[in-house]
């Protein structure tokens, strides 16, 4: 599978079929992911109706699209009309969505097509797939690894070449993460820049749905295919089309690269070591790389795991067994409720939403919620003064390269540890990328972090391409 | 800080002293039912987090405003005109039990059926 742009180039030209293209996806996902379970349900039928569309209007000397025939991962808490979405969780197990979500709608309207749904961390909360009820995925590169979370099974269908893109959410890290532990292009876009209407919602003030693809130019393309304004979410901004491709290539001379300590320090040294490499890259390149300290960034951990649990335990107050999704029957509405709950949530879901219950409640919530939303201040004043003085940050993705399915699924601290470097940027709804740059002690793919103020993704696409074009070959065929 | 007031539930002791009867309570609240095995596992992962949280507790932030958001948030009016809407047959096709249209659930409380 070559990548989105070619594919797409290809089939407007009538060189290569939608349909040829799509059966050698599915023939693909059929030979291999057995093994891997990135997908939840693959959409076979849909997807070669959808192909012959496509084909049917190139013959007819129409353009389908700048995603003609382009096979797209969605991860499954993107709603996908008639076609199941379980967001990973039993209580929403056979749920088929009356409306499609945004994307998918802009994803069709651009000639792509929906390969399939997803695994994913149970309602995202997760940083290694492992906490889906259906499974988990694994590392394509290594499948004794995972292949990070929660959107690992788009990271894992991308770098596996199923498709040459894929779609997820990222709440705390949960594209860039599992995109650094895959080795492929991850963006979590600005706050607002896509429409989260249709995602199934975690933590309502920090979701933003991304772009994965196997490079800085393919995530760009899907981006600006994204990136409109939608009046069905009300936080939906009206700041225009961007058109990040036309300048992803124009280079960062004089680009000012903030390489910060603060995302890098807590890191294994052969990740901090790739992300120096890195920032000699970019220096090559004609960027002015200087060292810059951001401090406040080591408390958004805390203040993450205090917010989107407490966000989570209010938008999954839904799941109910009233209108959708699982209900198990017992004599009174509130002992369904409970029944239906205790039966549908998988463990890490119940730790979020008791920590969430417990930070919003009587003489708590000033010591822990609000206090988290003071730090949240304090982390976006703190990035006004670093970008006072640089144009981007650089830092690294993941502590760590892939690490051994159920190495932290009991230790659920330590499994919230993976997104430290990746919260920040969520907590101030600013864009942040992950790259693949080399590869760790153990051969396993390596990502670094570019973080750029809000609305600069034109910006932070271009620096991406630069610390690709500077990277080491990647990490052998997945 | 109003946070060391005492609350309105049963509690053994201030924030960062979770305690089981605290567990059993915010289950509770959230619908949530647990084993007593689940309520010893949870109160220890929990503690382990609110502790990790006490280096935010500490700080005195008093000079900065509690950030709810992102964005700007201001409200916005519109023309009240009818829109396309959610199939209803489709909508109610999801759900776990309809009658006349309308979702479906056990008695509420202790009224009679």
């Amino acid at each position: 599978m070559s990548g989105a742009r070619a594919v797409a180039a290809a089939v407007r030209s009538g060189e290569r079929s939608a349909r040829g293209v799509t059966e050698e996806a599915l023939a693909a996902v059929a030979a291999r992911d057995g093994e891997l379970h990135a997908f939840l349900e693959v959409l076979g039928d849909e997807a070669l109706a959808q192909a012959d569309a496509i084909d049917a209007a190139v013959a007819r000397g129409e353009d389908p699209g700048p995603l003609a025939g382009v096979s797209v991962a969605l991860k499954d808490n993107l709603c996908t009309r008639g076609l199941p979405t379980t967001c990973g969780s039993r209580i929403l197990e056979g749920w088929r969505p009356p409306y499609d979500a945004t994307v998918v709608q802009l994803l069709r309207a651009a000639g792509a097509i929906a390969l399939g749904k997803t695994n994913m961390d149970e309602f995202a909360m997760g940083s290694s797939t492992e906490n889906s009820a259906f499974g988990p995925t694994r590392n394509p590169h290594c499948i004794e690894r995972v292949p990070g979370g929660s959107s690992g099974g788009s990271a894992a269908a991308v770098a596996a070449g199923f498709v040459p893109l894929g779609l997820g959410s990222d709440t705390g890290g949960s594209i860039r993460q599992p995109a650094a532990l895959c080795g492929v292009v991850g963006m979590k876009p600005t706050y607002g820049r896509v429409s989260r209407y249709g995602l199934v919602a975690f933590a309502s003030s920090l979701d933003q749905i991304g772009p994965f693809a196997g490079s800085v130019e393919d995530a760009a393309l899907l981006f600006d295919v994204l990136a409109r304004h939608d009046p069905c979410d009300t936080t939906s901004l009206r700041s225009g089309a961007p058109s990040t491709l036309e300048t992803v290539e124009d280079g960062v001379p004089g680009v000012r690269v903030g390489l910060c300590p603060d995302l890098i320090d807590g890191c294994a040294p052969d990740v901090a070591a790739r992300v120096y490499e890195a920032a000699e890259a970019l220096r090559a390149a004609g960027a002015h790389v200087e060292e810059i300290r951001v401090p406040e960034f080591a408390y958004g951990l805390s203040a993450y795991y205090l917010i989107a649990p407490a966000e989570a335990s209010s938008n999954l107050a839904r799941y109910d067994g009233v209108r959708y999704g699982l209900r198990v029957d017992a004599d009174d509405a509130a002992a369904m409720n409970t029944a239906t709950r205790t039966a549908g949530f998988g463990p890490e879901v119940k730790r979020r939403i008791m920590l969430g219950t417990y930070a919003l409640s009587a003489g708590y919530y000033d010591a822990y919620y609000a206090q988290a939303q003071r730090v949240r201040t304090m982390v976006v004043e703190a990035f006004e003064r670093a970008y006072a003085s640089v144009d981007v940050l650089l830092g690294a993705t993941a502590p760590s390269t892939a690490f051994a399915l159920g190495d932290k699924v009991d230790d659920p601290m330590a499994m919230y540890m993976n997104d430290v470097c990746t919260i920040p940027s969520n907590l101030a709804g600013h864009p942040a990328v992950s790259v693949p740059f080399g590869s760790g002690t153990d051969g396993l793919p390596v990502g670094v972090q570019i973080l750029a103020p809000a609305l600069q993704e034109a910006l932070l696409f271009r620096v991406a391409r630069a610390v690709e074009a500077g990277a080491p070959a990647p990490v052998g065929s997945a | 800080m109003s946070g060391t007031e005492e609350p309105g539930h049963a509690v053994n002791g201030g924030p960062g002293h979770l305690s089981r009867s605290d567990v059993i309570h915010v289950a509770n609240l959230a619908r949530l039912a647990l084993t007593d095995d689940e309520v010893d596992m949870f109160t220890a992962q929990l503690r382990t987090v609110l502790a990790h949280a006490a280096d935010v507790a500490a700080l005195d932030l008093s000079h900065l405003a509690p950030m709810a958001h992102p964005l700007p948030v201001e409200n916005v009016l519109r023309p009240d005109e009818p829109q396309p809407c959610l199939d209803r047959a489709e909508v109610l096709a999801a759900a776990p039990a309809v009658e006349d249209n309308r979702f479906r659930v056990p008695r509420i409380g202790s009224e009679p059926a």
